[in-house]
């Protein structure tokens, strides 16, 4: 069993850090949102893409998974791994649904 | 062999956790790992249908998007102070807890309000689970709008209730129901927030019954393993308004 505070160094700092970059990257999002720079599927993955690391900055600082031991991460990870996964299928239906139309 | 199949208080009989840390916290990231499936699903359903379908409605203008902006930074800020909160239950400033704690609450509560105006909103505009006045061709709109916004809501007011317990324990409660009161009495009889309300009451219940069976002093875990549940709310909702927001803008 660990303490969290005795194994790194927690400053206030990084926490708001983190939080800026947060919302740079949720300001990032809306204006793309507003300018409509892209077609709604490329927007979509530009959108996954800006959530994906804002979700990774959260769990790895704010939720501490970034010093927890290798394992505990590994074991975590597959949840995520499945929900890429399905979003994977999913998505890749949806498009298809678009361009090909109902089979 | 019964007598001695009771002494367990030898060192070393209990083996230590193999995720080298506390069992409440493994449970808590167990149960987030199964609710982040299930907030896939809800997501995946409304992200499939925006995609593969042309006529996606795109009911939300530049009022609506400045909300769920400032929605963004409620939730975004309540993180920080949540996770400040921790800092100080690790270094045993308990009374910068309790402060940091009702902060997080404050942002929360704001969310929840702000996010409780934008569903009237669109209610009032004539959009129900079944139906909307955009695209009418379209009517799983609704459906997956409020299923996945309400279940995020649900979300956070149990976390505020939550972390509500944590800070102020047995005090809180009367603080629940009388927000509960004034929520069922200031809303009309045919708003959805008349019954949705009644969360408060449910949530008032359940802590009463955790505080008086089992009384205890939140320790720096349990405001640990609070500020995970708090953090996963806030790690939805970054998901959440991309997709269901930023996706369905109306210019």
């Amino acid at each position: 069993m660990h303490n969290i505070a005795a194994i790194h160094d927690e400053s206030k700092a990084q926490y708001y850090w983190v939080w800026g970059a947060l919302l740079i990257l949720t300001g990032i999002e809306v204006v793309l949102a507003y300018e409509q720079f892209f077609t709604p599927v490329h927007m979509l993955e530009v959108l996954m893409v800006l959530s994906l690391v804002k979700a990774a900055l959260i769990i790895a600082y704010f939720m501490h998974l970034k010093f927890e031991i290798p394992l505990m991460r590994f074991m975590l990870m597959a949840a995520i791994v499945a929900c890429l996964c399905i979003m994977c299928i999913f998505f890749a239906d949806a498009v298809r649904v678009v361009k090909l139309g109902l089979p | 062999m019964a007598e001695a199949a009771v002494h367990h208080d030898v060192a070393g009989v209990y083996e230590p956790s193999l995720f080298g840390t506390y069992s409440k916290k493994i449970g808590m990231w167990l149960f987030l790992a199964s609710d982040s499936v299930t907030f896939g699903a809800l997501l995946f359903a409304y992200s499939y249908g925006r995609i593969s379908n042309p006529s996606w409605p795109t009911p939300f203008g530049k009022e609506s998007i400045i909300n769920a902006t400032i929605m963004t930074a409620c939730l975004l800020s309540s993180s920080l102070t949540m996770v400040l909160g921790v800092l100080a239950a690790h270094r045993g400033d308990m009374a910068k807890v309790r402060n940091w704690l009702l902060a997080t609450m404050f942002f929360g509560a704001a969310f929840i309000v702000l996010h409780a105006i934008e569903w009237s909103k669109l209610i009032h505009e004539g959009m129900t689970p079944f139906t909307n006045p955009w695209a009418p061709s379209v009517p799983q709109f609704g459906g997956t709008f409020f299923t996945l916004t309400g279940m995020h809501m649900l979300h956070v007011t149990i976390g505020v209730i939550y972390l509500g317990v944590v800070a102020l324990r047995k005090k809180f409660l009367p603080v629940l129901v009388v927000l509960w009161l004034i929520g069922w009495l200031a809303t009309p009889a045919n708003n959805v927030f008349h019954l949705g309300v009644h969360v408060l009451l449910i949530g008032a219940v359940v802590s009463a019954m955790v505080m008086f069976l089992k009384p205890k002093i939140y320790d720096s875990h349990d405001i640990e393993v609070a500020g995970l549940y708090w953090h996963f709310v806030d790690l939805v909702w970054m998901f959440i308004f991309p997709l269901v927001y930023l996706m369905s803008t109306r210019i």
